[in-house]
């Protein structure tokens, strides 16, 4: 029996376990028996050994947050083999999710996080900790969403020595470029459309500014290119500047422009900028979508495209981790 | 990528061209031209052949030139090395009020780059402008310098520098 605590209960967290409660035939066929034992979120927790009604917890939590247990006082009194930890991202310093990832290591209990901050500011830590417990710690949610890709360079093209990865990480950033692309609206109008369909936060500073993308980038250079990269490494232009001119005269000469985010080894090379995409190259996309092009000794050049952000496609890479720790054959 | 530019002399019998061109095929260069100056034929009734192929760079470059003489060819010059590197970049902002030839005249004064195109798109006054500019340069890694140098100057004129995607600088 794999027992599960999910620290963290917004949108992810509620998607996560829906998912794991609507999909527990298949699952178990998988990776076995498993139940949550315990859902915190910032404020409380609910708490049953021996298995929680999850419709119920959703329904609770519906109503206002959760009472009881903080999430500390959750990781350090219950029992569970592994932590869902999907709290809030805050890429200065980690926290709460740091504190709380640190301690599931501490108590033995394998991790998995969709949180960038704790990878951001103590990736190696982190890495060393679960290590040195021989536990699991597995992230896969916490860069490009649904689409594989740490765990595409780190398995299915394991072996192979990777010279650069640029990629498309931002869906936000992405829509507000391809609609002022085809639409010749300006960037604030695009913004503004994109907040109404809830697509950029009301604060977008995060996604305009390339943040989102950098944290991103530095948990990927990290995690499949061996590199000890830090956030302040990597160089930031964010896209505020970008005219609908811009996009005519790209246009003219067959380029568009998107925001690519990039880690290069030979050039030693960590940036986030917009650049001139080629119209026929496969990072030129449309849409929230998110993509990667993975450059490689022995592959040669791998591209990979999927939804980036989402309740369920988060929900999906997240399952996936589950399934990689505890898969039965 | 290099183009390089070599004058062997060759018998004029069958057979000898073959000496000169086989090394630079193995070396994986690219032949662009082969020219037999037979006006310049030799006292020894030896041809004089241009020719002008391109390499990944000038390392291969030697070294294919030291398997054509060790065919037994006679290199009379080897001296005509020219490397070419463009690239294309866009810039966005004030890009005329902020003194556009200075921004030019910081990549021509190199000696090594020069701003060899540009397009301007301004919209309108004191609205931020577009332009699309070329720059050549004497090998990549001048080209990557001379970037650089743009980029510096442009970051102090607060215009934004988009670059291309792909690493094949054209």
């Amino acid at each position: 029996m794999i027992d599960i605590a999910i620290i963290g209960f917004g949108s992810v967290g509620q998607g996560v376990a829906y998912q794991l409660m609507e999909k527990a035939e298949k699952l178990k066929e998988l990776i076995g028996n498993y139940r949550i034992v315990a859902v915190a979120d910032s404020k409380g927790s609910v708490v049953d050994e021996h298995g929680l009604d999850i419709t119920d917890v959703i329904k609770k939590k519906q109503k206002g947050n959760l009472k009881g247990k903080t999430a500390i006082e959750v990781i350090e009194s219950v029992d569970f083999d592994i932590a869902i930890e999907v709290t809030t991202t805050n890429v200065s310093d980690g926290e709460p999710g740091l504190t709380y990832i640190r301690r599931c290591f501490e108590k033995g209990a394998n991790v998995i996080t969709s949180n960038k901050g704790p990878l951001v500011v103590a990736f190696k830590e982190l890495n060393q900790l679960a290590t040195k417990k021989d536990l699991k710690f597995m992230y896969e949610a916490t860069v490009g969403g649904a689409m594989p890709l740490i765990k595409l360079v780190k398995n299915e093209l394991a072996g192979n020595e990777i010279f650069f990865i640029k990629g498309i990480l931002n869906g936000t950033c992405n829509y507000i470029l391809s609609r002022m692309e085809k639409e010749k609206m300006t960037y604030s109008q695009v913004l503004a459309e994109a907040q109404e369909l809830k697509i950029a936060e009301a604060d977008p500073t995060y996604d305009v500014e390339g943040v989102d993308a950098a944290a991103k980038l530095v948990i990927l250079a990290n995690a499949t290119m061996d590199m000890d990269a830090r956030f302040t490494d990597v160089e930031i232009t964010g896209i505020t500047q970008i005219t609908p001119e811009a996009f005519e005269v790209a246009n003219y000469r067959n380029y568009t422009i998107r925001l690519i985010a990039e880690v290069n080894r030979e050039r030693e090379t960590l940036k986030v900028s917009p650049r001139l995409v080629p119209l026929y190259h496969p990072l030129a996309i449309r849409g929230t979508m998110n993509a990667a092009l993975i450059k490689t000794d022995l592959a040669g050049e791998v591209v990979i495209m999927g939804k980036g952000a989402g309740k369920n496609e988060t929900a999906s890479a997240i399952i996936s981790d589950l399934v990689e720790i505890y898969r039965r054959c | 990528m290099a183009i390089i530019s070599v004058v062997v002399e060759l018998k004029d019998q069958p057979g000898q061209l073959l000496k000169a061109l086989e090394p630079i095929s193995r070396g994986g260069g690219n032949i662009l031209s082969v020219i037999h100056q037979r006006d310049k034929m030799t006292p020894l009734k030896r041809v004089p052949v241009e020719i002008s192929f391109l390499v990944e760079n000038e390392k291969i470059a030697k070294k294919i030139v030291e398997d054509i003489k060790s065919n037994g060819v006679l290199i009379k010059s080897y001296n005509e090395v020219r490397l070419i590197s463009t690239t294309s970049v866009m810039l966005i902002g004030h890009i005329v009020n902020t003194d556009l030839s200075d921004t030019i005249s910081r990549i021509d004064s190199t000696g090594f780059a020069e701003v060899v195109d540009m397009e301007i798109n301004m919209p309108e006054l004191n609205k931020p402008s577009t332009a699309m500019i070329t720059i050549s340069a004497t090998g990549q890694k001048k080209l990557h310098d001379a970037l650089d140098i743009l980029r510096e100057v442009c970051d102090k004129k607060k215009i934004l520098v988009i670059e291309p995607i792909n690493e094949e600088l054209q």
